[in-house]
């Protein structure tokens, strides 16, 4: 295998890893704050189940919870999945993950907004959930950008925990393109970290982007 | 008809009794100046007024309509809140104005999205306020770049924006430079001279006594005093009230 063959079937496979971040961006992001909601909820049992998830969320390895999500369906209630739940087990398992961390992050920034907000809204005659949308969200994502920031790069890298389970992504890939005769060997391993790089280089500016976007207002 | 009604107002913080039977009555052009040391409950009392704290016994009421009363020993409030809450507007000690609005927005978004009011008349009515405020030129600007005397006006005109029958201030100047108070001050006497209805908790005693129709002087969770300027600040004959005041003249 040429070199650059390899970094041809490493770029192709970067198109999962790809996917895998997306899909649990565009999961996580919002189910974070429905989970948020879930730990501030006035009715307890619902706080009580949304603590233990993002406990055991946070207390447990990604790795394994990707294992248990992949698993676990088929072993407990002997149901065949389709031939795609590799990859939809490896999103499913980040989106709650993930989820749980977005979580604690928006109730940090949502905390941290001064009680005046809500007061000044409550006066105004603003509605709880207009109060919300309008007044507190816009501040949050502000005050929450910087760490989500840090979640979102750390999410590409735990991309290649997918391949725990062998669902094809751009490390999987590397590993077998490693260990198959004639291949460029470790030199696999070199590109695929530069592929991540080079990645989360474009994602720090974007979100520096939008850190800039956000600055017109303290 | 009075624009305010409160009375017998209780109000306790756990073991912390910091209301014991406030009442006050204000009148449509009054101006009313709430003073007293700190902790003499001033600002809950205004909070209680505002909806912003529930009272734990007490009758509210705005334009003789019922907002809080007593049945038996339970207080009830109205379920209506919002009418209830466009009565009355609130400046606050720390503006609070909302940092991601431009001072348009600020001004503007509750009349639009709350009373649901004509554009064109929200419009003309935020421009003409932010004129006579003198802030024509800041309607661009973000709070952050303001000074605190201008956060403070912006505050001014969002709650006059709303068009209430009565606007209550918080210690409006406390968190001003002393150079910069003047020119809130300023506003607000402009406001008393167009007959606006308000209550003012200030610490600012020549600004009360020049001012004012009626002097409230609080200390304990109770009115120790009420009265004209000149009947409390020149005659009191209540001795705490004479002390209060001393600390003031030194």
């Amino acid at each position: 295998m040429t070199f650059s063959t390899m970094v041809g079937e490493l770029a192709h496979a970067f198109i999962n890893t790809f996917l895998i971040f997306g899909f649990t961006l565009i999961g996580a992001l919002p189910f974070g704050l429905a989970v948020y909601f879930g730990k501030k909820s006035r009715f307890a049992p619902l706080r009580w189940i949304t603590e233990v998830y993002i406990s055991i969320m946070r207390g447990t390895p990604l790795i394994l919870q990707i294992m248990v999500i992949y698993y676990a369906p088929p072993l407990l209630f002997h149901v065949t999945l389709p031939g795609n739940w590799r990859f939809s087990a490896v999103v499913v398992a980040f989106i709650i993950n993930y989820a749980a961390y977005f979580a604690e992050i928006y109730r940090g920034g949502i905390e941290s907004i001064p009680v005046g907000q809500y007061e000044a809204a409550q006066v105004l005659g603003y509605r709880k959930g207009q109060t919300f949308i309008k007044i507190i969200l816009p501040q949050m994502v502000k005050r929450t950008l910087p760490a989500v920031t840090n979640e979102v790069i750390t999410l590409v890298k735990d991309t290649s925990l997918a391949s725990a389970i062998g669902t094809i992504e751009m490390f999987t890939k590397a590993k077998q393109i490693a260990v198959s005769p004639r291949s460029p060997g470790m030199l696999t391993f070199l590109v695929a970290g530069i592929f991540y790089y080079v990645f989360n280089v474009i994602v720090a500016f974007v979100m520096k982007k939008l850190e800039k976007a956000l600055d017109y207002y303290q | 008809m009075h624009i305010l009604d409160i009375q017998n107002v209780q109000k306790s913080f756990g073991s912390n009794h910091v209301l014991k039977d406030i009442s006050l009555t204000v009148d449509k052009g009054e101006v009313v100046s709430v003073i007293g040391p700190s902790g003499s409950g001033k600002s809950t009392f205004l909070r209680c007024a505002t909806l912003l704290e529930t009272m734990d016994s007490g009758t509210l009421r705005y334009m003789d309509e019922t907002v809080a009363a007593m049945e038996g020993d339970r207080i009830v409030y109205t379920k209506d809140l919002k009418k209830v809450r466009s009565y009355f507007g609130l400046v606050f000690q720390n503006f609070n104005l909302f940092p991601h609005y431009s001072v348009w927005k600020n001004v503007t978004d509750a009349p639009l999205h709350v009373q649901k009011r004509d554009p064109k008349e929200v419009k003309e009515t935020a421009l003409e306020l932010l004129d006579k405020m003198g802030l024509g030129d800041k309607a661009d600007a973000y709070p952050c770049q303001l000074s605190g005397g201008q956060k403070q006006r912006v505050s001014i005109v969002r709650a006059l924006a709303m068009k209430p029958e009565i606007l209550f201030f918080d210690e409006p100047t406390s968190a001003l430079d002393p150079e910069l108070t003047g020119e809130v001050l300023k506003v607000i006497r402009q406001l008393a001279e167009a007959s606006m209805t308000m209550v003012i908790v200030t610490h600012e005693m020549a600004f009360a006594h020049a001012i004012s129709d009626r002097v409230i002087f609080m200390d304990g969770g109770v009115i120790v005093e009420q009265g004209t300027p000149q009947e409390l600040f020149e005659g009191t004959k209540q001795e705490r009230t004479r002390q209060f005041l001393q600390n003031y003249q030194r």
